[in-house]
């Protein structure tokens, strides 16, 4: 039995709305009731999370309403903001003014709108090739080259991840795939499933059973990340029937997710230490979090946007 | 939220962080370092919704007077206090306006250096900090440290980049018993500073 898309839509939703619910009252029951400093610290992680997750749920609920533009916009302002808070904690000089100018007015604008268009010969090399010739360039053009490749790199290296990287989540809802024409924003959502539940369960499961904590995050557990990612993975596997996979494959995307998304959290910890900041959302306020949750999303998406577009499109 | 609050916020950022004092009704002048035109539309959507109505920035006339929008959103928005540098009538006092808006119960903003330096820390302070606070001892003085605006607009930039900017004010200052003008604002300037480590 084929359901149709809207079916699958609503039938997805409503799961989604039932589980979050369920997730947010139990969270706000658990910080009632907790009493020292180190559980509450760990509820207020967990419902960072499930508020999250509940931004995932809106965001498809309107995209539903008023088209895949929205899921592009969505993901372009995501980008802006977390691009921000990258170039804060970044040491730039007022002589790389132009380059930024270029990076959050013209780059952003520029790939986001080449995403919306399905362009993938052009937004897939845009930033790895174009900007990375021409950012030089321009930042050259200045005389100053105090630090100069080290400028550049940081400028460059903030692109990639914030926009490059961050703009593959909505192209997987742009990819056509033979026999699941139209319903690309399902795979989006999938994608965006797995993720956030493998976040979840893992925050859940380091609390849970603890043991050795993570050097990168020391809200969760080596054994808890493991569990995290082999359940998240489970149950990408019994969601199969919404992608254009069969069961084993699904098993193997979720995994693939899973594994790019903990590297991302691993390496986005390093990049915000060596960068002097002990949370992207830091107590000075320099930054309001955005990094802290797209930290993951940066490193799956392309990965599965990858996998998909080579296995999956002519 | 009136939209320049909105676009800046969106920008910069421009988040407040209480430090040494707390929001609060009672008259106050605020005072920071200037490295940018930024400034003081950032230090005013700094301050809570409720504290913006009756906060006046002190601007310079030469710049927000010269009319078009940035005029209409000085006088609009910021019901900015003009402030003549230029000082086109030789025998007006440039403090007068100063006065009469405290008068009247006003807050201000105001930018003791008198003009943007290229660098984060102020250079030295000019006096009309020091006479507003012999005249008017009963306002307090909030020193402010404007973090990282300097970077999103620098001297001379066309566009600001967005970057996040906070905001700090520091603990209210007084003038001392028998202090200096000098002594004064050199106080007021480290006020200033200290809140930037």
């Amino acid at each position: 039995m084929q359901l149709t898309l809207h079916e699958t839509f609503f039938a997805v939703l409503g799961g989604l709305v039932l589980l979050f619910a369920t997730a947010t009252l139990l969270g706000g029951w658990l910080q009632t009731r907790a009493v020292d400093a180190v559980k509450l610290a760990w509820i207020g992680q967990l419902n960072a999370r499930i508020r999250a997750s509940w931004a995932i749920v809106l965001l498809f609920a309107i995209a539903f309403a008023v088209g895949s533009g929205a899921l592009v916009l969505t993901f372009a302002i995501a980008s802006f903001f977390a691009l921000r808070e990258f170039v804060a904690l970044t040491p730039t000089k007022p002589s790389d003014h132009w380059a930024l100018v270029l990076a959050f007015y013209v780059v952003i604008p520029l790939q986001y709108a080449l995403v919306y268009t399905g362009w993938h010969g052009m937004y897939a090399v845009l930033i790895p090739v174009y900007v990375f010739l021409v950012l030089p360039v321009v930042m050259a053009l200045k005389q100053d080259m105090e630090r100069y490749l080290d400028r550049v790199a940081k400028v460059q290296w903030g692109l990639m991840i914030c926009v490059f990287c961050v703009s593959h989540a909505p192209a997987i809802a742009q990819l056509e795939i033979a026999g699941y024409e139209g319903r690309s924003a399902l795979l989006l959502l999938y994608f965006l499933l797995v993720l956030q539940l493998s976040e979840l369960l893992a925050v859940i499961a380091s609390a849970a059973i603890g043991r050795t904590p993570l050097r990168s995050d020391p809200n969760k557990s080596r054994e808890g990340v493991l569990l995290g990612g082999v359940g998240a993975t489970l149950i990408g596997t019994a969601l199969w029937w919404m992608t254009p996979f069969t069961w084993w494959q699904a098993a193997l995307m979720s995994a693939a997710i899973v594994v790019a998304g903990f590297m991302g959290g691993l390496v986005l910890a390093s990049v915000k230490r060596s960068l002097g900041a002990r949370d992207w959302y830091d107590g000075a306020q320099l930054s309001r979090g955005v990094l802290d949750r797209l930290d993951a999303l940066s490193f799956a998406a392309p990965v599965f946007f990858h996998l998909t577009w080579y296995f999956f499109t002519d | 939220m009136p939209p320049i609050v909105w676009l800046v916020r969106t920008l910069v950022g421009a988040y407040p962080h209480w430090v040494g004092s707390a929001p609060s009704a009672n008259q106050r002048i605020y005072f920071a370092n200037h490295t940018s035109h930024l400034d003081t539309v950032v230090l005013w959507a700094a301050l809570p919704e409720s504290l913006r109505a009756n906060t006046r920035p002190v601007a310079a006339k030469d710049y927000w007077g010269g009319g078009g929008l940035r005029t209409q959103i000085a006088r609009d928005e910021l019901n900015v206090v003009m402030i003549d540098r230029a000082r086109e009538d030789p025998e007006a006092d440039p403090l007068d306006p100063l006065r009469d808006a405290l008068e009247h119960g006003f807050s201000l903003i105001i930018f003791p250096e008198g003009t943007r330096s290229a660098q984060p820390l102020p250079g030295p302070f000019k006096s009309g900090l020091y006479h507003l606070a012999v005249e008017f001892p009963h306002v307090e003085l909030i020193p402010v440290y404007i973090e990282n605006l300097h970077r999103s607009m620098p001297k001379g930039a066309l566009l600001p980049v967005p970057i996040i900017c906070t905001v700090r004010f520091g603990a209210p200052i007084a003038l001392r018993e028998g202090e200096t003008k000098e002594q004064f604002l050199e106080r007021a300037r480290n006020a200033v500073i200290a809140l930037a480590q």
